[in-house]
Parts: structure tokens; sequence; C-alpha cells
């Protein structure tokens, strides 16, 4: 890294913003503002940073249709607009993914719709932290806002996640370096543990590493939970760690007074899935016994939590939730995006502030090239290209505001800064405009035609 | 539009109306005592007619509530309904989607639910939850009784201080009233610990949970507010507590009410699920119900009121901000256990529960909700919940009027249906008295309504909003200590639930859905000492909480149409 000189050619700061990039939705950002645009933000990690200040890069400005050479042309909004509500419209089986990029307000609009023609609404969790859903759903979930980290932990445990480069400002802001009521010292009154098979960043500046095997999450876990539980371990190495090192790390957390562990794809990714997430929930209830510990994923987009806890409240449900019989239907591995794709049974597909070209199994991006996709996005990605028709959208919590919750559950309203490309649209604006224009084509919607109450639910 | 409801028979305790058959006139959303000759008819002849319900309990939005359907598809699964031209899909059967949960108290024929927790630093999530939620009016009430500015303040004895924090965090959370949940405890839950006891000290912060709660109350009649401290008490759920609940309503005793705002109510502090506050013995093994002492140390003070938490044998899940209860129950049962530390705040938890017939404890804790119902002998200081959905979802109601109003079906199931303790460890099975029509309409409205100092709703009164209920029930041709079943049948979907004059349910199905109101308390007069405390409390703020000052308070996009109710403070 070069010496940068601080900018001082600006016109007015904005304060408090918050930052649309990971789960820590850090919001104490200042925006400094000049035509329109911002040139430097104070206080954000170099993730952050970079994503506000190239806002313009390869920014989708203009509505664009795919036309019949296979070729994606400019066009007017109307235009564009009334186009994907047809290919909605017509379909029988749409899936609507993405939402974990935009805002709660424009979920909102987005249920509205799906709900009318009975899509299918599912988010990023399906890639990311559905394991982790999967296993909160079998095991519970005991977690904590990130200020009582802060103000209480001394003993941070962060497994097969990398904060220090995936979520930089989150042993700063909230974690390890930060002073906390009871932590005054800050790093010095934590003890710091990274179990990764990598030595990463975050191991580097740990005080631990516990280097198990990939694949050994399962095995490991299951060796401390034993010995929590005053089991004594028969193999000397466990998921390659000395049973010593187990017994002793095992000791450390019970006396910790206050500890949590965070976990990310590290360990949601590896053989045993939910399993893994499964076991390291029951290791922290356990713990409780002794002292207190309590667990939080590491949310990766700013707004991945937001949409399931947005779905849990509207519909019952956080994730892969299929409308198309006019009730929610929840069912992991038949009602979530990547299963339906491989399936071939969608017939369009709406993409909102996500990129499936640039993440989705080889199979499901195959199925999206041959059937109809609408794209709603602020920048160019690999879904544009597979994208039928295109609809620029606009930079929540810089050009327009909205809600968003942070990996704890946290809601924060991100404020607008400055103003959108005149060209674009706001999020909201656009998926409301569909479900209008959709609405209109489809007078019926899907819908039982009388209210039969659920006996189960008397 | 003007309307009138002909022919009913009208149940409206606070206008001392007892089944009196007559006619309820209602235009532009309020009461009248007269509408003209254009006004539509609506025969509702010799059917019951009530003030819509008013809930004083219930979680209904909020995080956890969020967490628990989250984390229980298995719940959501079992309340699925079919979205049709009017009403939108709904799921869920003890912690019902939003949607379905405004629904399902519109065919209860309820329109005010209070939502009984509130964490300040996530109230805009409880808001979200709100506006979602069709069909209600719903205050929300803030959590104090764990805050630490408030433990500071009370350690201090700094009454002023703590009244302009609440007036001024109620503005910044659109919060309604002062709720304490196991004081104390829940912050020694932050290093895993609970205090047990009035008596007991927070760690670090060196206050007892008695000086909170007598703090709080103190500054709950400074400020005036229309509600009461709302309490819920030490040691939930432990064999033992009694003594504790005790003391609990004793620590108010010579607290005065507040002048003005303060005084459409009696009571200085509302005691919430006092089922749950109500065991004696040592341990599960030789627990009784001790609902005998506690009704007689209620009835003889009329400072306060209570509400039940009703046990109706379902599969439910229990919710609370008393996390550390919460775990207690986890190390009982195992069922998954979740967990919600909440900075500066407060905590929650939540567990899955089965309260099955079989079992002795469920057995006992159903046992003392009705020996407390049927033993506290004014029906004006008791409200029907079920601390929902922690002992029952609230669509339980219309059982639990059935059992209150019927003393032979509470026989039948002490004798055929629940488990044997019922005889050995409670009084339930000697009780004779049974709920009449115009009790169950005090403790399911009017009473509730005058608890919460609601000045627009709960009775019939010209000039009220026009929340109304009728139920098929014709009180002159059932026996309801012999008809039991048609009795639950009959309040289980109201015939018509009118809402602010906007007839909602007509003929038993939902017509019109409405968008639902958050009600706020907004105390005047404090202003200048709520900027001083907030100055005071800014560096703590900025260092330790982990949000900015600004995007804190709950902004006025989320609470898009609140009904604010202004009182005067000093």
């Amino acid at each position: 890294m070069t010496y940068e000189p601080p900018v001082t050619d600006y016109d007015y700061i904005v304060e408090n913003c918050t930052c649309a990039f990971c789960g820590c939705n850090c919001d104490d950002l200042d925006y400094l503002v000049k035509d329109n645009h911002v040139v430097a933000v104070r206080h954000a990690c170099r993730l952050g940073a970079s994503k506000i200040m190239e806002d313009m890069d390869q920014r989708l400005l203009v509505p664009m249709v795919r036309d019949e050479n296979g070729e994606l042309k400019e066009v007017d909004w109307d235009t564009a607009l009334d186009k994907a509500a047809e290919y909605i419209a017509n379909s029988i089986r749409p899936v609507f993914y993405g939402w974990s990029e935009t805002s709660t307000e424009c979920m909102k609009e987005g249920v509205a719709l799906g709900e009318y023609i009975g899509a299918v609404l599912d988010n990023q969790a399906t890639i990311c932290h559905g394991p982790s859903l999967q296993a909160v759903q079998n095991a519970g979930y005991p977690i904590q806002t990130l200020g009582e980290v802060q103000n209480r932990a001394d003993m941070i445990v962060y497994s097969g996640s990398n904060a220090m480069n995936s979520h930089p400002r989150h042993m700063a802001r909230y974690a390890v370096f930060c002073r906390g009521y009871f932590r005054q010292r800050g790093r010095f009154d934590r003890t710091v543990v990274t179990m990764d098979p990598k030595f990463s960043d975050t191991a580097k500046c740990s005080d631990k590493w516990i280097g198990f095997e990939q694949n050994g999450d399962y095995g490991f876990y299951n060796a401390i939970r034993a010995v929590l539980r005053g089991k004594e371990l028969y193999q000397d190495v466990i998921s390659g760690i000395p049973k010593e090192d187990i017994y002793e790390l095992a000791e450390e957390m019970k006396n910790a007074e206050f500890g949590v562990l965070f976990f990310g794809l590290g360990l949601t990714h590896t053989l045993s899935k939910q399993r893994n997430i499964d076991i390291a929930i029951k290791m922290v209830q356990d713990l409780n016994r002794y002292s207190k510990w309590g667990l939080t994923p590491m949310r990766g987009h700013f707004n991945v939590n937001g949409f399931n806890i947005f779905m849990a409240f509207e519909c019952g449900f956080a994730f892969g939730v299929d409308y198309c019989r006019g009730y929610p239907r929840y069912m992991m591995g038949e009602t979530n995006t990547i299963d339906l794709l491989v399936r071939k049974e969608p017939d369009c597909f709406m993409v909102i502030a996500a990129d499936p070209g640039a993440h989705f199994p080889n199979g499901a991006n195959q199925h999206l090239a041959n059937i109809p996709v609408i794209q709603i996005d602020i920048h160019w990605g690999p879904s544009t290209e597979l994208a039928d028709v295109v609809l620029p959208g606009s930079f929540i919590g810089v050009e327009c505001a909205g809600t968003s919750y942070r990996m704890d559950g946290v809601p924060i309203y991100m404020k607008k800064a400055i103003d959108k490309p005149e060209t674009c649209r706001d999020d909201e604006w656009i998926v409301r405009e569909l479900k209008e224009r959709v609405m209109k084509l489809r007078e019926e919607p899907n819908v039982a035609p009388k209210y039969v109450p659920n006996p189960n639910a008397l | 539009m003007e309307y009138i409801l002909k022919n009913g028979i009208v149940y409206d305790p606070a206008n001392e109306i007892n089944g009196e058959k007559m006619d309820v006139m209602f235009k532009d959303g309020l009461i009248v005592d007269n509408v003209s000759a254009d006004a539509e008819v609506l025969d509702v002849t010799d059917k019951i007619v009530m003030p819509a319900g008013v809930d004083p309990h219930a979680h209904v939005a909020g995080p956890k509530l969020v967490v628990g359907r989250l984390y229980r598809p298995e719940d959501s699964r079992r309340g699925v309904t079919q979205k049709t031209k009017v009403l939108r899909s709904e799921s869920g059967f003890s912690i019902p989607s939003c949607p379905a949960t405004g629904y399902r108290y519109s065919r209860l024929g309820y329109g005010t639910v209070v939502e009984a927790a509130m964490p300040p630093l996530e109230a805009k999530h409880t808001h979200e939850e709100i506006a979602t939620i069709p069909q209600l009016d719903i205050p929300a009430m803030p959590l104090f009784g764990n805050n630490w500015f408030v433990m500071e303040y009370a350690k201090d004895n700094n009454i002023e201080d703590i009244a302009a924090f609440v007036a001024a965090w109620l503005k910044i959370s659109k919060g309604y009233g002062i709720k304490i949940v196991n004081p104390c405890g829940s912050e020694a839950w932050g290093w895993g610990m609970n205090v047990h006891g009035v008596n007991d000290k927070a760690p670090y912060f060196d206050v007892t949970s008695k000086e909170v709660i007598v703090a709080l109350a103190k500054a709950n009649e400074m400020l005036n507010l229309p509600h009461s401290i709302h309490i819920h008490p030490n040691d939930l759920g432990h064999p033992g507590n009694v003594p504790t609940t005790i003391e609990t309503m004793d620590a108010v005793k010579g607290i005065k009410k507040g002048k003005g705002a303060a005084e459409v109510r009696d009571q200085v502090m509302h005691l919430t699920h006092l089922q749950f506050h109500s065991y004696l013995g040592n341990s599960w093994k030789d627990v009784t119900s001790g609902a005998e002492e506690v009704a007689k140390h209620f009835n003889k003070a009329d400072n306060l009121t209570c509400d039940i938490g009703q046990v109706t044998f379902d599969e439910t899940t229990t919710m609370t901000a008393d996390a550390p209860m919460e775990y207690d129950l986890f190390k009982l049962s195992g069922l998954k256990w979740t967990n919600k530390d909440i900075e500066c705040e407060t905590a929650a938890g939540i567990i899955p529960c089965i309260y099955s017939k079989r079992s002795p404890v469920s057995t006992l804790q159903w046992a003392i909700g009705l020996e407390l119902f049927l033993l506290i002998e004014d029906p004006w200081r008791v409200c029907l919940t079920t601390d929902h959905p922690n002992a029952g979802p609230f669509t339980r109601y219309p059982r639990i009027i059935s059992w209150l109003m019927s003393n032979e079906k509470r026989q039948d199931m002490c004798d055929n249906e629940v488990h044997k303790w019922v005889h050995k460890r409670t009084l339930l099975p000697t009780l004779e008295r049974e709920y009449d029509f115009y009790d169950i309409a005090t403790i399911t409205r009017a009473a509730p309504a005058k608890i919460y100092g609601f000045t627009d709703r709960g009775a019939l009164t010209p000039g009220y909003r026009a929340d109304i209920a009728v139920y098929d029930i014709n009180p002159n041709d059932i026996d309801p200590s012999k008809q039991a079943d048609e009795i639950e049948k009959g309040f289980n979907v109201a015939d018509y639930t009118i809402k602010d004059g906007q007839i909602l349910v007509k003929d038993k199905e939902i017509v019109k859905v409405k968008e639902s109101q958050n009600i706020w308390v907004n105390v005047k007069g404090w202003e200048q000492n709520e900027q001083k405390v907030i100055d005071n409390i800014m560096p703590f703020f900025t260092q330790y909480y982990s949000v900015k000052w600004e995007n804190y308070p709950v902004h006025d996009h989320y609470v898009s149409n609140p009904i604010r109710v202004d009182v005067d403070g000093k």
C-alpha cells in the first residue's frame, strides 16, 4: 500500500452513513462529497470504501432488453418494465433470487409480487449461511449483539472465518481491539483464538491458532464437547490436534468470563456442512454451564440477515420460500434456488442485487441461460450476460435510503447521501412498478377462491 | 358512514351495562348516541355485543419473535393457510407470521394488543413488524429493568434523571410505558448468572432489584404515564418464588399515583403472568400451588393489577427477556435453546415448550392460573392473557373463557383429563366460582383498557373509538356452566369485528384489511431534563454502544401512522 494524501477537495461531508458491504454494517462512515460523487470515505475499511467510491465502475445506467439477435439493447424504462412484467406474468414457476444487497422496503414490494403470482423467493443464504440456518433450526441460536461482545467478551474465537480479510473492521470495531466497558484495555483484555486449517491473516494476529485438518471441524468440536462433558479422549490426535491441546483449550473456554464464537463459510461449507454448525452451537450451549458463551454467524452481505429476518416475519420462513400453492412452503433441497434450477423447474428468473452468474454452479447457470432472466442491479456482472432484461437500480446507503439488519440482527436505517444517476431508479420503485404491471397483465392472483381455515392452526 | 348495531345484548362493564338488549351506534369511526335514519342497520339480534378486545400482554412483534419463527419452521408449517383475494397467506401456530397475527386477533374480536417487550436498540425492528401486522392498534413496551443507565441512576436514587431518561427513551423508541423484566437478573445473565429475590444485587452495578423497581415506579408516577410500571418479577417459574412475588408487590407500598394523566387507572404496578410467579416448595419434586397465598396478598393490596399467563396445554414457544430462566428451562428440557443478549439494555431467551395434560408440572401450572382467576376477587384487577406465546397462543382465549365460565368443565378435566397433581397440590377442584359474561367482558376489555389508561377504547362510550366485537352467542339461550364447548366455539370467531368504525370481520369472515397503528406516549414538559440526561450519557453511548446515536432512534419512517398520546409530565 502506498501512501495516499488525505482528500481535501470536497464540497461537504455527510456523517454517520452506513456501509453497504459486509454484515458489519458499520454506521460511522463519513462521506466526502464533491459534485454529487463520494470522493473519499472516512472510517471505512478498504472493501467498504472502494465499493462506495468506485460506484460508477461498470455501472449499469440504462435499462436494456435483449433483442432477437441476442444483443442487449438500450431502451426506455417503460419498454424494459413492460417486457420484464410480461416475462413474469407469463411464467408458471418464477423464482425471485437475491435481495441481500437491497433494503427491506424493496423486499416488501418483492414479497407482495411473489405472493400475488406464486413465486419462489430466495436469497444468498441458500449458497452461504443456509447450513447455519438449518443448524439453528435443529439446535438453537445463542447469540448476542456486537456491542455486548465489545463490552464484555474476554475470549473471541473465529472459526472458518478470516475476519481480517472478509470483515476488516469486525475485529477493530466490535470484537478484538476495541475498548469495552468491562474490557478497558481492549486487545490486551481478550484472548483471541482462530480455528482454521489455513494460517490466515486473522490467525496471524490471534493468541492461538488451531489448525485442524481440512474437514476436521466436526471431529474437533465433538472432542471439545466430550471434554466439556467430562469424558476422556482415547485418540492421541483428533482432527490433527493433539489431545493435550484440546484439554487445554476446553479448560480455557470454560474459564472465560464471556466468550463468543464467530463462524464463517469455512465452517458451513466443509464436509459435514450444517452438522458442523450444529455441533458448534451445542458446544456453546454446553459452555454456558460453566460461563457465558454465545456465537454469531459472520454474515457476508450487509442485508443477507435482513432478508431472513424480513421473510420470517412476513411468512414464517427464513429463505427458500415457495408461494406456488398460495401459502408459504419451505423445504431444504426442494424450494431452494439451486435445487430448482438444477431440476430445470423455473421458467422465469428475477435476480435482484445478486450475481448468480458468478456464484452459482454450472448446472444451475446452464438453465438460467435457457430461461428469461431479469436483472435488477447497479453493476455489470456475469449475470448481466445471462439477463434478458436489465433494470439499473440505485445504491442503498449512498444513493437511496433503506433498512438493513446487521449480522447480529440490529436494524439500521441507511441514509441517502447523494443523488442517484438520473437514468437509474430506486430498487423499491422498480419492484413496485413490476408488481403493478404484472397485476395488470394477470388480473387473477394465485389464490384460493375462499378462506379455508387450517384446523392445525386452531 | 353511519351504522347501527341493532338488538344486540350488550356487555360494557365500563358503563355498567350488563346484558341489556340495546342498539350500539357509530359514525365516522366513533361511537355516538344517535344516528340519522340513513344509518346502515346491522342486525345482531340476541347476539353478544362487547367493546373489541384489549390484550394487555402478548409478544407479537420484535426481534425475539422473528428468531422464534426463523428457528421453528415446524411451528410455521403447522398453521399455513392459503392467500385469498382479501387476505395474505398465513403461517404459524404459536408464533404466527405478522399477517396471521393480525387476522387471528381480528377473528377473535380484538382491536388492541400490547407488545410486551421491546429492546430500544432494536425498536426499529419491532416497529417494522407492527407495520406488517394488520387490523390492530399496537403499543409497545420498551424494556427498562436492566438498562445500565437506569441501574446507575437507581443506585444513586436519582429519580428525576430516571424520569427524564424514560421520557426521552419513550420518544426515541416510540414506546408506551415502562416494562421491567427480571430486574437485575437479565443483566446478571450477561455473566451467565441470575439474581434470586428482590434483594439480590446485579453484579458490578451494585443495585438490587427492589431499588430498580421502586425507582422506576416513582419515575413512572412523576411522569404521569398512562400505564403503571409493568413488571415481570424475579424468579419466574422457580418453585418457591412466592416470597419474591409478594416482596415485589410490597415494594411499591406507599408510592402515590401521579396526578393528571394517570387518573384513569387505579394501580401503581401491573404484575404480568402472575401464574408463573405463584409456586411454593423447594424443587420441582415438592412444588405446590402458591396461588392462594399470592391471591390473598393481591386482594388486599389495591394498588396492584395483574394478568395471568394461563397455560393452555399446547406445544408452544416460550420467549422472554428473562434469559437466565430460559437457560434453566433448557437444562430441564434439552430442547433447542436460543438466547439473544442486547448490549447495555436487556437479554432474551427462547425455547419450545410442550405443556401436556399428562405432565404433573404442566397440570400444576394450568391449575395455578385458573386458581388465580377464581381467587382474585375483583375482575377489574385481573386480565385474561396467556402471555402469548409463553403459556399458549392467544387463539386459545375462547377456551380459557369456557373454563372460567364452567365449573363443570373444570371438574371434568380435573377428574378425567389432567394429571393427579391437580388434586394433591392445588385448590382448583374445590373452587366453584364461575365467571359470567359481564366478568368476561371486564377481564378481556374494560380492565386492560383501564389499566393501560386508554381513554378511547375498551368501552362503548360515545366519543370512544368504534372498536366493537359481536359474538354469535345468545346469553339468554345458553348455560355456560353446562355448554362449555359452545362458549368456546362462540368466542372463537366473532360475527363482527369493528375497528375504528370499519367492519373488518363480517359473518365470521375477514372482509377488510386495515393497516395497524402504533400507540406511543409523548411526555411533555421534560424536554430540558431529557436533553441534560442525553448530554450526560453521550460520552458513554459513543464509546460503548455499537451504533451511532444518529442511528439509534426510531425514525418517523417506521411509524408512518401513529396514535400519539400526549401526557403532561409536570
